[in-house]
């Protein structure tokens, strides 16, 4: 493991997730034909909400609400100091659970129908990231980030159904339409603000920064895939990443139960039959 | 070896003072003392045996063999008296097939089978001990408070407390026993004695539905029962060993049709589906019982068996069907617990899910797999004692085991709300005990060959276990409508002993590398040559991810001061400090809030139908498994 990148994930992920999510609002609304706000308009966003007034409905939720950035923070950096990829996923699974039990202490009838659908999310997506993990495993006989990352073969090409899976996933992780049933950036559709209803000021500054970690983590996961070669590595991501604007923009919100159970069919369908197909022609 | 023989005595001579004395505070200590004690001698023999590897101890068979051979049949003889009581005919009909087995072995061939040793202790056996005689003592300890607060709550109940902490040291005893012998005929005696034990024990208040649950579970081990029977005679008729750790070391060949007998007897024990229904019927019983049952006895020694026998299963078509069994129950059984809103029928469909995790990597039975079995046993009995003696104390309370009718525990009742919470994240969440051995068992199955549908069965599982606990433990972290502190109505050693186990479901955690160096390795290394370990860099980041979980809540002292305390989001609809809110026509309603359960996606009539079909297919299939090229895959 390396602690030297670990450290610079934890620096520099916060800018370029937010360097990130400020082209994407950039990016969807010249989809919707309006002009956007500037690239940097996100870390004003997050400075505001700083100074904001604290304010607060339950005490435990600030502090639930710092622990789910910190372990969110904490799993990328293990991704990136290339550890494992099992502990990486339980890890970030702890800091969901966190942040759903921020909503629960609130305590209002909103977080609350966030909070549990934040836990249908992540009982949605849970098996096919545990799952990517192992196809990883079996592609290259390790767990370790770094060892796979360093596979000489190009990992889209034995894992290709994992690849579709995961990305069908990825559109709940970036809470991005048509999967974004717990909480959402668009606000014509959201029921009250969903999971983060009752976090203001600092406490939702935390939630964004979160999110730009993992949103970066999340790509870093992506890259795996092509990792044999950095540039078409970088291209790929990036196509991915607008691919999901894309479709953000071009869908509406499902139904939880239909988010379910597609993301689940998707996840037993293409992992299996990826999986099956690679440790029968393992060889090759 | 006489700590061996001390650890099955004592609690014996302990059940028998209790019995002789009446309610009083004078037998309350006895209890406590006997715990102590008992809990000692186990750590006693951690601190004494566990550098030594296997030891075979070799103990006269006779007078003792003689002497379980005429206790069994006492055994038979009260369930059959029983029987006729309550004018149930299948438990006495199976009552009588299984003893006529056993005397038949017993008469016909068990004095041509010689036992050199017929007691023996090794890590594994350790562990074990160690879970018995710590978690199982405390839950006694637990047990005196609870008892009291029970039978003042149902006068209705007679009471029985000197009978039920007779059977509660007979059970820790005969648990001892199953874990030290080495002779299989003695195992089983010690087996069928905690048939017996939990049969009384449901029982416990002779409602209608007590008596029938405890004829469920005493008809379901009773067919677990004869399956062990049945691997006894085998031995006998092909005159081979009736030694544990000889038919363990013998291999496949010649081990594998008893192994898939008491693997099929440890299936009904420790509730896997299709039997699951008598784990579920036991919940009738006063808390404590539950307790007991699922963390250190009754299914606990289900699953050792099966995971004793795992080195014979490892590779077979038995061995599969057996893993596949387990693999199924704990995706089942952790759907249906979605459902469930009673928190023990929660609680009981995780045990058996866990349970499933246990069978399943014994069924496959690669080193890793056996390795992370292991690390399952210890991190579920410790939390899941936890969880049943904290419901209970909640229950006394609150006067409900419904889930919906614990919000706002850790304002209600602090101390028992965050021990629940340390309980149910030790259940499921890193970086606590359970989420290790998950991790070993993810391992394990991939690497195991036809683990991509373990894989699978896990994958889908845990996803739902993590829907199911962080639900339960959301409703208790919100805040009440009617904060009324309720807490210190709970007996002060209701709290000491929840408060030890916490500590327990927190140290054990802390201490798994030593654990697993100390115990688990030296024990798999032994049977496979193979050592399976975390590896130093996990374990730093597991000690870095407890340390955060530790310090973290320090931050609760900074976000206490200088905040503006705001009333949640009301639509902007007038509401009082009680949660009322003016709602249409003017009429005031009070704020609810009430969690998924999902019904209509894994309702339990459905999914447990489901589960029972391909259970007894797979069943079948193992058995099948037997004939076809020998057994060997």
């Amino acid at each position: 493991m390396n602690v030297l990148y670990a450290i610079a994930f934890l620096v520099l992920a916060p800018l370029l997730g937010g360097l990130i999510a400020g082209i994407d609002r950039k990016l969807t609304a010249r989809m919707q034909g309006r002009v956007g706000p500037p690239v940097l308009q996100p870390f004003y966003d997050v400075g505001k909400l700083l100074e904001k007034e604290h304010a607060i409905v339950a005490i435990s939720q600030n502090f639930f609400v710092l622990a789910y950035l910190v372990f969110i923070a904490f799993s990328g950096a293990i991704f990136f100091a290339g550890g494992d990829l099992l502990l990486v996923v339980f890890a970030l699974t702890l800091a969901h659970v966190l942040l759903v039990l921020g909503a629960f202490a609130a305590t209002s009838p909103y977080s609350f129908i966030g909070a549990e659908r934040e836990l249908i999310q992540l009982m949605a997506y849970e098996p096919m990231v545990v799952l990517a993990a192992a196809g990883f495993y079996i592609a290259t006989g390790s767990f370790s980030v770094s060892e796979i990352a360093a596979f000489p073969r190009p990992l889209i090409v034995l894992l290709p159904g994992i690849f579709v899976g995961l990305f069908y996933v990825l559109t709940m992780k970036l809470r991005k339409s048509p999967f974004d049933i717990a909480t959402s950036h668009h606000a014509h559709q959201e029921i009250v603000k969903g999971v983060t209803t009752e976090f203001s000021g600092s406490t939702l500054g935390m939630v964004e920064v979160a999110h730009w970690y993992e949103t970066v983590f999340l790509l870093g996961l992506f890259w795996l895939f092509f990792a044999w070669s950095p540039v078409i590595a970088v291209i790929a991501v990036a196509i991915l990443y607008l691919a999901e604007i894309f479709i953000d923009n071009a869908t509406a919100r499902v139904k939880w139960g239909f988010a379910l159970r597609s993301i689940w069919a998707v996840t037993l369908v293409l992992s299996a039959l990826n999986l099956f197909a690679l440790q029968f022609f393992g060889g090759l | 070896m006489d700590i061996l023989l001390f650890l099955l005595l004592a609690p014996l001579i302990a059940a028998v003072l209790l019995f002789a004395l009446p309610n009083h505070p004078v037998r309350d200590w006895l209890v406590r003392i006997a715990a102590v004690v008992i809990a000692g001698a186990s750590v006693y023999l951690l601190a004494t045996a566990f550098d030594k590897g296997t030891q075979l101890v070799t103990f006269p068979t006779e007078p003792a063999g003689q002497v379980m051979t005429g206790l069994a049949v006492v055994i038979a003889l009260y369930i059959i008296a029983m029987g006729a009581k309550y004018r149930k005919l299948i438990p006495i009909v199976l009552a009588l097939v299984q003893t006529g087995l056993l005397l038949w072995f017993e008469l016909g061939y068990a004095p041509g089978m010689h036992a050199e040793h017929n007691l023996f202790v090794d890590e594994f056996s350790i562990v074990m001990a160690l879970i018995i005689g710590i978690i199982g003592s405390a839950i006694c300890v637990y047990a005196v408070p609870y008892m009291r607060t029970f039978h003042e709550q149902h006068p209705e109940v007679a009471d029985h407390r000197r009978a039920f902490f007779f059977v509660l040291f007979v059970f820790l005893s005969a648990m001892f026993g199953i874990v030290f012998s080495n002779n299989l005929a003695w195992l089983f005696f010690f087996w069928e004695v905690t048939t017996l034990c939990s049969f009384v024990l449901i029982g416990y208040s002779k409602t209608t539905e007590a008596i029938d649950n405890s004829f469920l579970a005493l008809v379901l081990n009773l067919v677990g029962g004869i399956g062990f029977v049945g691997a006894l005679l085998w031995l006998g008729m092909t005159q081979g060993t009736i030694e544990l750790d000889r038919l363990v070391g013998a291999g496949a060949a010649v081990a594998l049709v008893p192994a898939t007998l008491i693997s099929f007897a440890g299936l009904t024990k420790s509730a896997q589906l299709p039997f699951s229904s008598w784990l579920l019927g036991a919940m009738v019983a006063p808390t404590p019982v539950s307790a007991l049952l699922h963390s250190s006895t009754m299914v606990k020694a289900g699953v050792y068996a099966i995971v004793k026998f795992a080195p014979v299963l490892s590779g077979t078509l038995p061995g599969i069907f057996v893993g596949l069994v387990g693999g199924v129950t704990f995706l089942a059984a952790s759907a249906i617990a979605v459902t469930q809103s009673n928190a023990k029928r929660v609680l009981a469909y995780s045990t058996v899910a866990n349970l499933g995790l246990v069978v399943a990597c014994a069924g496959i039975g690669t080193y890793e797999a056996v390795w992370a079995a292991i690390l399952l046993i210890i991190f579920h009995a410790v939390a899941k004692s936890l969880l049943f003696m904290g419901v209970g104390s909640v229950e006394h309370q609150v006067h409900s085991r419904d889930i919906e009718d614990m919000a706002g525990l850790v304002t209600r009742m602090p101390r028992v709300g965050v021990m629940m919470l340390i309980g149910m994240a030790g259940m499921y969440l890193a970086p606590l005990g359970m989420l290790i051995s998950k991790w070993a068992t993810l391992r394990a199955f991939i690497d195991a060959p036809g683990g991509i549908i373990f894989l699978l069965l896990i994958a889908f599982g845990s996803a739902v276990t993590v829907f199911f606990w962080a639900k339960w433990m959301g409703i208790i972290i919100v805040r009440p409508n009617h904060a009324e502190m309720i807490e210190d109505r709970v007996p002060w050693d209701e709290l000491s002993v929840l408060g030890l186990v916490a500590f327990l479901v927190v140290a054990a955690s802390l201490l798994f590398p030593w654990v697993s160096k100390v115990l688990l390795e030296p024990y798999v290394f032994e049977i496979y040559g193979k050592v399976a370990e975390l590896g130093q860099d996990n374990v730093i980041i597991m000690l870095l991810m407890m340390g955060a979980v530790i310090v973290l809540p320090l931050s609760l002292l900074y976000f206490r001061s200088g905040r503006h305390r705001l009333d949640p989001y009301m639509s902007g609809r007038p509401t009082t400090a009680d949660m009322h809110f003016s709602g249409s026509l003017g009429i005031q309603r009070e704020m609810g809030l009430h969690n998924y359960y999902m019904d209509d996606w894994f309702g339990e009539q459905r999914t447990f139908r489901a589960g029972v079909v391909v259970t007894v297919l797979l069943i079948v299939l193992m058995f099948a498994g037997l004939f076809v090229a020998g057994g060997l895959a």
